[in-house]
């Protein structure tokens, strides 16, 4: 891969320049949290923004859009209409994210709706200091090495920056003057460094090894109706969850016409309604059996088919559940109940 | 499934005509549709088993089972129940409306694992929807099955659904047409009465490790009727079900139909094994 260095005092000229590219969005500040939104002035960012509410996610596979326009007689698409956008700030966490959402949006069908979205976009990847939530250690993705255009790792006053695609080493060509391709020794002993650092940040003790036989063993466990009294269905930790895809249909009409979109909308697993089919029957009644879909999912029938689980380590919904149930204390729970005998 | 229609947009419904409409029951309804565009609803190629995406614009979609065959090919026919919003707006629609339609989606019975066998097909309710497409293509296709048998229990005649159909079938000698109700409220019942379990004593022996015993009805027919099958010696990867979930998509992204974490009824079903149904849990 080829890897050069920006001095940090250029990043605004680079941005400037690489700017006609696309819209820039990036974590910004916001009271006491950070929100993707679109970059006005570049004293708004912050390179040391870590979780943002809402992930990367909502710009591919907006959170409510139009699908489609419908009449009595036809039903006509347009993706004319959507912006070129460049994003600055994905953690490696983030961009482990969107591969996983590729990667299902890809297979079978591919849906047009996240790739005419995907191939509009650059992703600017930033590396990251972890927090007291952050556990991408624990689920193998401290690092990138793919899905981004380029990636930032913030060595002090300088990033060493990796070019992971061909428009990546475009947009570093736009602006020549501002690059220094001259990567030294010193410069691997800064990365070095910077990164036996990082590696102690983590606090989180959590070990996902063995998960898909442990849930296989907890089907029954009473951890599921245990958590399920205690969830409140509000479907929070699906939507902040960079991996959750889930979603509903439903037509919009113009008031008094047979005209008007075909929406596309988040939904949440957690939701009474997610399982019911028409005539009222519910396959998922019980607030247990939903988290239950939930969490296999994640840890185990995800692991089955793609190798890896469906979770990044982002904290998103460590952060958010009102009640505390995440990723961590759900593990802890099931894994208890195994190792006690 | 073709090139052109992959790199087509999944979403978007093709126009359909409705050809014909009758009353099966009073809230059962049969609706034969045929593409407008002539080429596509001759080259349309689906299996026994699938199911396509109904559009009506302003009220929105829903999946429901074909129970035509392609053997028949040009028209594709449902069984629809007034139960919701969008099937009051299906029974709202007038022969010759344009609808949108697409599809077909799942994965069927599957048919050339099938072929040699011999096939008891046992359905309730709604389940014979997606049955009679199979059992229609068993008829068409009849010298490429072993034994042939029908079973639906239904409460009275009246709710009976294709009952002028199956019941003139009966007459047939390459097929054992076994009906029955729980209640003749008529009087003239010429079949069985008692529920659809009691049917079993009548089935002709049969070799189990050659027959494939498919069943579909509601929830609470499952239980009952695979503990049937099984006393037979069925192998249990040999009992077919096909199972209802809510879609919103049909092509695997949604997540509604998800079963046992990753299994999406709309791809890899509706169809299962009733050894799926122990091995993944949560199923039935």
């Amino acid at each position: 891969m080829r890897v050069v260095k920006l001095k940090k005092n250029n990043l605004k000229g680079f941005l400037m320049c690489t700017g006609s590219w696309g819209e820039l969005w990036a974590p910004i500040r916001q009271n006491d949290r950070y929100v993707l939104d679109k970059v006005k002035d570049f004293s708004q960012l912050d390179l040391t923004a870590l979780r943002t509410t809402l992930p990367f996610k909502k710009f591919f596979f907006p959170p409510k859009f139009g699908m489609f326009h419908f009449n009595a007689q036809n039903y006509t698409n347009d993706f004319s209409g959507l912006p070129k956008r460049m994003l600055f700030g994905l953690h490696p966490c983030d961009i482990k994210a969107l591969l996983i959402m590729d990667e299902f949006f890809a297979k079978e069908y591919k849906d047009p709706y996240y790739y005419e979205r995907r191939n509009r976009s650059a992703i600017i990847g930033l590396s990251c200091i972890p927090d007291d939530k952050c556990f991408c250690n624990a689920t193998n993705n401290e690092t990138v090495t793919e899905g981004f255009d380029l990636f930032f790792t913030d060595l002090g006053d300088f990033f060493l920056v990796w070019v992971g695609s061909s428009l990546g080493d475009d947009l570093l060509r736009e602006c020549p003057k501002l690059i220094d391709t001259k990567v030294g020794h010193e410069d691997l002993k800064r990365f070095i460094q910077w990164h036996k650092q990082r590696s102690c940040q983590f606090k989180m003790d959590i070990d996902l090894t063995g998960m898909p036989d442990i849930m296989e063993l907890s089907h029954d466990s009473p951890v599921w109706e245990q958590e399920g009294k205690k969830c409140l269905s509000c479907g929070a930790c699906t939507i902040v969850c960079p991996t959750c895809p889930c979603y509903n249909v439903l037509d919009e009409p113009q008031f008094g016409k047979i005209e008007g979109e075909r929406i596309r909308r988040w939904d949440s697993c957690m939701f009474r309604e997610y399982s019911m089919v028409a005539g009222g029957h519910n396959f998922r009644e019980a607030r247990s059996e939903r988290l239950k879909l939930r969490f296999v999912h994640k840890l185990q029938a995800f692991v089955g088919k793609f190798g890896k689980p469906a979770c990044t380590g982002c904290g998103r919904c460590i952060a958010t559940c009102p009640v505390d149930i995440d990723i961590y204390t759900m593990v802890k729970h099931l894994q208890g109940e195994e190792v006690r005998t | 499934m073709n090139a052109a229609l992959q790199s087509r947009n999944p979403y978007l419904p093709e126009p359909y005509r409705l050809i014909r409409r009758y009353p099966l029951t009073d809230d059962v309804h049969f609706f034969q549709v045929r593409a407008v565009d002539m080429e596509r609803a001759l080259s349309l190629q689906y299996s026994p088993g699938q199911f396509m995406m109904v559009s009506i614009p302003g009220i929105g979609e829903a999946p429901f089972s074909i129970s035509s065959t392609p053997s028949r090919p040009g028209l594709i026919e449902f069984g629809i129940r007034r139960v919701g919003r969008i099937t009051d707006a299906i029974f709202k629609l007038k022969e010759n409306h344009v609808i949108g339609v697409r599809g077909p989606y799942g994965s069927g019975f599957p048919i050339e694992k099938m072929k040699g066998q011999n096939l008891v097909i046992v359905m309730g309710g709604l389940g014979a929807m997606p049955l009679r497409s199979l059992l229609q293509y068993a008829l068409d296709n009849r010298d490429q099955f072993g034994h042939l048998a029908l079973m639906y229990g239904a409460r009275t005649p009246g709710i009976m659904l294709f009952r002028k159909e199956f019941l003139s079938l009966t007459e047939r000698d390459d097929l054992q047409c076994l009906l029955a109700v729980e209640k003749d409220d008529t009087g003239k019942w010429p079949c069985h009465t008692g529920l659809v379990t009691g049917l079993f004593k009548h089935l002709t022996e049969l070799d189990p490790y050659q027959t494939t015993v498919v069943v579909c009805g509601p929830p609470v027919m499952y239980k009952f009727v695979v503990a049937e099958i099984l006393k037979l010696n069925i192998p249990k990867h040999q009992i077919l079900l096909s199972l209802e979930r809510r879609m919103k998509c049909g092509v695997g992204k949604c997540g509604h139909c998800i079963i046992g974490g990753y299994i999406y009824t709309c791809l890899e079903g509706p169809v299962f094994s009733y050894w799926d149904v122990l091995h993944m849990k949560g199923l039935i």
